[in-house]
């Protein structure tokens, strides 16, 4: 789109990119802050003047997390929570998703109605907390986390209105051909829907990834907490015991490496991973946006 | 939208018997035993444990062995000074996050329409985009880091000779800095649906304002702004119903007891009430409270919503 330009549009123009330059600035210092500091020797470490670059390139913080058990034990339940918790989630809430594109499906009106409360009303906290630690007896187990969050009433009709566009005649194509609706299911159209699953699947994994209440809630051993809860415990409650046993096991005493440079480096180590990742992923966690503006 | 279309393109089966779509559905009813076992389990019981609310519950007793209250819990919740400091609180902290928070995306948006360098417009979204994908523990983390006493926001505002302070300790610079991270965290995410909106705006709009001799300004007041205001009022419409949520996330990760009377919102003394003090009881009662408001709000935005911008705008 070519638009004429004159004097004032041009200069509307330099101040905009500037503008966004300090967008780009200003969302991305913080980080970068905790970036240089966690290289920071102690007399750049508490410095009176901003700094942009940084100054030296001390690893000891690094060396030390290398020995901080805690952070790589939270890494793998993280990990293994949020493999766990996308796989079932996305298969569950597929699975009721599909039947519900049928028009005569008996009950049908009922259980979407169901559906629908669920993203209108709840319980609150302490039903739900009651009812995994007293009935159910959940407490310490891992799923406690992952049974809970598997049914989401906005994947659902998500799913089920991506579902809703499979043409028709395929699938009675593979009815005609005796297919049964478990393998036109399988078969047909979970492969059809590959983008919107890889929408909700990512979503899901996210929200897996970043949670840490229900840590707090129904896990009482360290061992079993994931990597947000972990990292709770160091940056928000300040609770640097495990962390300072990692520094005297590398450096020979507690406290020879700065807690502020220790803490920095954790939130390079835990943030890092994902600002690789989030580039490539990008695309279809945009689109996930779109799709939850379409009707339920 | 889409899924009404679709829908008719579904042959319209003839009204069988149960019995005879039962048989030709029973594989679908199975397929959605699990999800609906987990819904009633998660949801609906829970649902059921509001009944807490009206009890002296007593955890040996279970909800149907204590004794029934009546309105009693909410009449000490309704005397109690605290309870009406965490409501002020939650509308007050919301309310502004929503009011500030509002802008910024759209204004977002606009600007960055008028990029034409295509790799630099990418650029600056991917970066705008980035702290929303960082958990708030962790943005809690980087935070208290930032505004504390070394932190980078005292070395740039001591630039301007401004003495150093641990500032989420500061009762009156808490709620800004809420609402300013609020902003930070999400407005750049917050801006896609506002993109998506541009991107639909039909480009022969531009080529004839641009014949009638229009320049940028006149085009982004008279043709992209009027074609985002539908958008705009949904958003608006639609995140009032947020209005009792005011981001348990980033306040129980940020506070601290100096700043616990601007701080406590409902959220957070749900947490106090029911997992510290295990008062069940009561702590059930605020959530309760909680719940109907949103679903009133809920409920009406959506009426709202449906009359202004037509069906396919609202949520169900």
């Amino acid at each position: 789109m070519k638009k004429p330009t004159n004097k004032a549009g041009r200069i509307f123009d330099i101040l905009n990119v500037i503008l966004m330059i300090i967008i780009i600035l200003v969302t991305f210092y913080p980080f970068w802050n905790q970036f240089i500091l966690s290289f920071a020797e102690k007399k750049y470490l508490y410095a009176v003047t901003p700094q942009w670059f940084p100054k030296s390139f001390d690893l000891s913080a690094y060396k030390s997390i290398l020995k901080y058990k805690d952070i790589w034990t939270g890494y793998f339940n993280s990990i293994v929570r949020t493999v766990v918790g996308t796989v079932l989630g996305v298969l569950i809430n597929a699975m009721i998703a599909y039947p519900l594109t049928k028009k005569d499906l008996p009950a049908k009106k009922f259980i979407t109605t169901g559906i629908v409360i669920t993203m209108l009303f709840s319980g609150g906290t302490i039903p739900l907390y009651l009812l995994i630690t007293r009935d159910l007896h959940l407490t310490n187990s891992f799923w406690s986390l992952i049974l809970p969050c598997i049914a989401s009433p906005y994947y659902i009709f998500i799913l089920r209105n991506f579902f809703l566009s499979v043409p028709y005649e395929l699938e009675e194509a593979a009815r005609v051909d005796g297919a049964g609706y478990f393998r036109i299911f399988w078969q047909l159209i979970m492969p059809l829907s590959r983008p919107v699953l890889a929408t909700v699947a990512l979503w899901t994994a996210v929200g897996h990834w970043q949670a840490w209440y229900d840590n707090l809630l129904y896990l009482q051993k360290p061992s079993n907490w994931g990597l947000q809860m972990i990292l709770r415990e160091l940056l928000v409650q300040n609770q640097s015991t495990n962390i300072q046993t990692a520094v005297a096991s590398t450096f020979g005493s507690a406290g020879a490496v700065d807690e502020r440079q220790l803490k920095c480096a954790v939130v390079v180590v835990s943030v890092l991973p994902m600002m690789i990742l989030y580039p490539f992923l990008q695309e279809y966690m945009n689109k996930g946006v779109v799709l939850g503006a379409v009707k339920g | 939208m889409r899924a009404t279309t679709a829908e008719s393109s579904v042959r319209k089966a003839k009204a069988d018997p149960l019995g005879k779509r039962l048989k030709r559905y029973w594989p679908l009813l199975v397929m959605m035993l699990p999800a609906i076992i987990l819904i009633i389990v998660f949801n609906y019981i829970p649902m059921s444990g509001v009944l807490m609310a009206f009890e002296n519950y007593k955890i040996k007793k279970g909800i149907f062995g204590s004794s029934f209250v009546g309105l009693e819990n909410f009449r000490t919740l309704f005397a109690s000074k605290q309870f009406w400091q965490v409501i002020q609180n939650t509308l007050f902290i919301s309310i502004l996050k929503l009011g500030i928070g509002f802008f910024p995306p759209i204004v977002f948006a606009l600007l960055l329409k008028e990029i034409k360098t295509q790799w630099f417009r990418k650029l600056t979204q991917t970066f705008s985009y980035l702290p929303y994908f960082i958990s708030w523990i962790i943005m809690a983390g980087i935070i208290k880091e930032m505004f504390s006493t070394n932190g980078a926001f005292n070395q740039i505002v001591g630039l301007f000779g401004v003495k150093p302070q641990v500032w989420l300790s500061v009762k009156s610079a808490f709620v800004p800095i809420l609402v300013g991270t609020d902003i930070w965290k999400n407005f750049g995410w917050n801006s896609i649906i506002y993109f998506a909106a541009l991107s639909a705006i039909d480009p022969v709009l531009y080529e004839a304002a641009s014949l009638d001799g229009a320049n940028r300004f006149k085009m982004a007041t008279q043709i992209t702004l009027p074609c985002l205001i539908p958008t705009i009022t949904i958003q608006l419409i639609l995140s009032m119903s947020g209005v009792m949520n005011a981001g348990f996330d980033q306040i129980f990760n940020l506070s601290n007891s100096a700043v616990a009377s601007v701080a406590n919102i409902i959220d957070t003394y749900v947490y106090t009430l029911g997992i510290e003090q295990i008062k069940y009881s009561l702590s059930t009662a605020v959530g309760l409270f909680k719940s109907v408001i949103a679903l009133i709000l809920m409920v009406s935005t959506n009426w709202i919503a449906k009359k202004i911008n037509g069906e396919e705008f609202t949520l169900w």
